[in-house]
């Protein structure tokens, strides 16, 4: 007995928007980078039931860059805000006042 | 398994400006500061080589690793404007960068990373390419945006350009894996096969048609997904705000078109008046908010947002049904026109904020114009030029760019979006020719301390240079770039 691709769709679409949500109302950098996260790898749970359902392998592959990708992008990510926690000594985005948010 | 050579070789420009780019970042910590101008040179020159292989190879529509990859002369139009534009942004930060003291050469590197993605964009025949793409430009841009990381406000400028373009990146990326179970694949033919026979009826299709349109709306800086632009365009070194204005709108433009004229282009009626909202929004938001600005940096960053509007109009009219034949790809064309001359146009004004100094700062303000034409003639003149471009009035280059879009538009039958387009061009002119008045009709200010000089290295002279003659020989001559637009955009 398999699990049918709706059930997959309907867990990924959840995933997602707690992703969405999360980084529209929280405050914290780190945690709306993990909020990012969850978007991504909503993704991914899509891209890995596709690929069962259709009988691709291609979807797998797919898995293996966008997780690849959001390596790279915390890196980054993660570096940003150190650099910026040097300044404000905080990571909250209310406190960010210079720019106009 | 092994890579076919014919691959490679349609994909030699990428393969040279990558290996330039990480040969670059090695090179960079290893050379002795003197000698940083050699590697800005270094990356100019690959440039001018990869400018005359993608000029060679311009011809027939060639597909390259089963289909992920395409060069045709849409892809190689955009490849070139990215050469030219880079090649400028690279002379003009040789000189700023040492004004600003980040004197990096690492950023060369990144640059060429950046302009990597861009072409990737252009030509990728499969949305997890136009994906790769998209992620290669723009990790590289927040770390551009955040070089100044001694200063508050490039690093808050890039840790906002870095939360909304990978929440963008998200978004864009669960579109594709909708539409990849909705067609079986990511690439655009089989995409569009998939659209044509299930039509918008099916969610999954439609899903993906709007989550690809808010990710690339997040791209190109469209009202209402625009919100990131005038912080992060304000914050970040001028010369990286001039290639993410000019470079990634234009890239992300190019691939917007070709994933929806391609991809989703049966389903054209659908998805024009959700463009056609979003371009009126761009117009009116980007052009009355470009009033109130003080800072001239922020002032250009809502006018390159009402420029995305105009160029939405041309990807309107590439969208709309039941016009005479050759109206859409006129749309094409005349947008692929528009972002070529807005290229120049805009990168020259940065150019001139970037070089004007006041009390070891960066001449930002609209006081910082005050007078300038009293004491800097040449320089107040070209900015006049640049600002009278960016309104849109002949005989400058900016006029025959918005003459060609509201043509095609009329000839699609949307009249009315030409006369919506040249009254917010009318309007754009009154902010545009403020800082026009403030260089010309103020009194500069008598004290020695506070008055604005410049920093004009002989690199940057040559970068105004071209956005002059670009600006000026456009205006005067348009009629080669419009036959090769025209020539090269997609049917």
């Amino acid at each position: 007995m398999t699990v049918p691709v709706e059930y997959y769709l309907v867990l990924s679409g959840l995933v997602f928007l707690i992703g969405l949500v999360g980084v529209l109302v929280r405050k914290n950098l780190i945690v709306i980078l993990l909020s990012i996260e969850l978007m991504l790898n909503a993704t991914n749970i899509n891209f890995v039931a596709f690929s069962a359902h259709l009988g691709s392998s291609a979807g797998q592959v797919f898995v293996f860059f966008a997780l690849t990708v959001a390596a790279a992008e915390v890196a980054v990510g993660l570096a940003i805000i150190i650099a910026l926690y040097r300044h404000h000594s905080s990571i909250n985005v209310d406190e960010f006042h210079l720019l106009k948010w | 398994m092994t890579i076919p050579l014919a691959d490679l070789v349609v994909i030699l420009p990428e393969l040279i400006v990558v290996g330039a780019a990480c040969l670059l970042l090695a090179l960079a910590p290893i050379t002795p500061s003197t000698k940083k101008d050699w590697l800005a040179w270094m990356s100019v020159a690959t440039l001018v080589v990869c400018f005359i292989v993608t000029m060679n190879g311009m011809g027939e529509r060639v597909y390259a690793f089963s289909e992920l990859v395409v060069v045709d002369g849409y892809a190689s139009f955009w490849k070139l404007l990215l050469y030219v534009v880079s090649g400028m942004i690279v002379l003009l930060s040789i000189g700023y960068l040492k004004e600003e003291r980040i004197d990096l050469a690492e950023f060369y590197g990144f640059v060429l990373l950046s302009l990597t993605g861009m072409m990737i964009m252009v030509s990728g025949a499969d949305l997890l390419v136009v994906y790769l793409g998209i992620e290669l430009m723009s990790i590289s841009l927040y770390v551009m945006a955040g070089f100044k990381r001694f200063e508050a406000k490039s690093m808050e400028s890039s840790a906002k350009y870095f939360i909304l373009g990978a929440f963008s990146s998200g978004i864009l990326l669960y579109g594709i894996s909708l539409i990849f179970g909705a067609a079986g694949s990511t690439r655009l033919v089989e995409i569009a096969a998939a659209v044509n026979a299930r039509g918008l009826n099916d969610s999954l299709v439609l899903m993906a048609l709007m989550l690809l349109i808010v990710g690339f709306g997040f791209k190109i800086a469209a009202v209402p997904f625009h919100m990131w632009t005038p912080d992060v365009y304000q914050g970040a070194p001028t010369s990286v705000t001039a290639f993410m204005a000019v470079a990634s709108k234009a890239a992300s433009f190019g691939a917007f078109l070709r994933v929806m004229l391609e991809g989703f282009g049966g389903v054209k009626p659908n998805w024009t008046g959700l463009i056609l909202g979003l371009c009126i929004l761009t117009l009116i938001l980007g052009n009355l908010v470009a009033i109130v600005q003080t800072n001239v940096k922020r002032m250009l960053a809502y006018s390159s947002i009402a420029h995305a509007g105009y160029a939405l109009i041309g990807v309107v009219v590439a969208g709309w049904i039941g016009t005479e034949a050759g109206a859409s790809s006129q749309g094409v064309a005349s947008m692929m026109l528009y972002l070529a001359i807005y290229s120049f146009m805009t990168l020259g004004a940065f150019s001139i904020v970037a070089i004007l100094r006041r009390g070891g700062l960066e001449g930002e303000d609209l006081d910082d114009f005050t007078g300038l034409a009293k004491r800097h003639k040449v320089v107040a003149f070209v900015m006049l030029l640049f600002m009278v471009s960016l309104a849109g009035i002949p005989p400058t280059a900016g006029f025959i760019g918005k003459f060609y879009l509201f043509m095609a538009a009329v000839n699609a039958g949307l009249t009315w979006l030409a006369v919506v387009g040249l009254i917010f061009a009318a309007v754009s002119a009154f902010y545009y020719l403020r800082v026009v008045m403030v260089m010309y009709m103020r009194e500069p200010t008598s004290d020695q301390e506070l008055e604005t000089r410049l920093a004009l290295s002989p690199a940057a002279t040559v970068v105004l240079a071209c956005a002059v003659a670009g600006v000026v020989i456009l205006g005067l001559y348009p009629g080669p770039l419009v036959s090769f637009t025209s020539s090269a955009a997609l049917p």
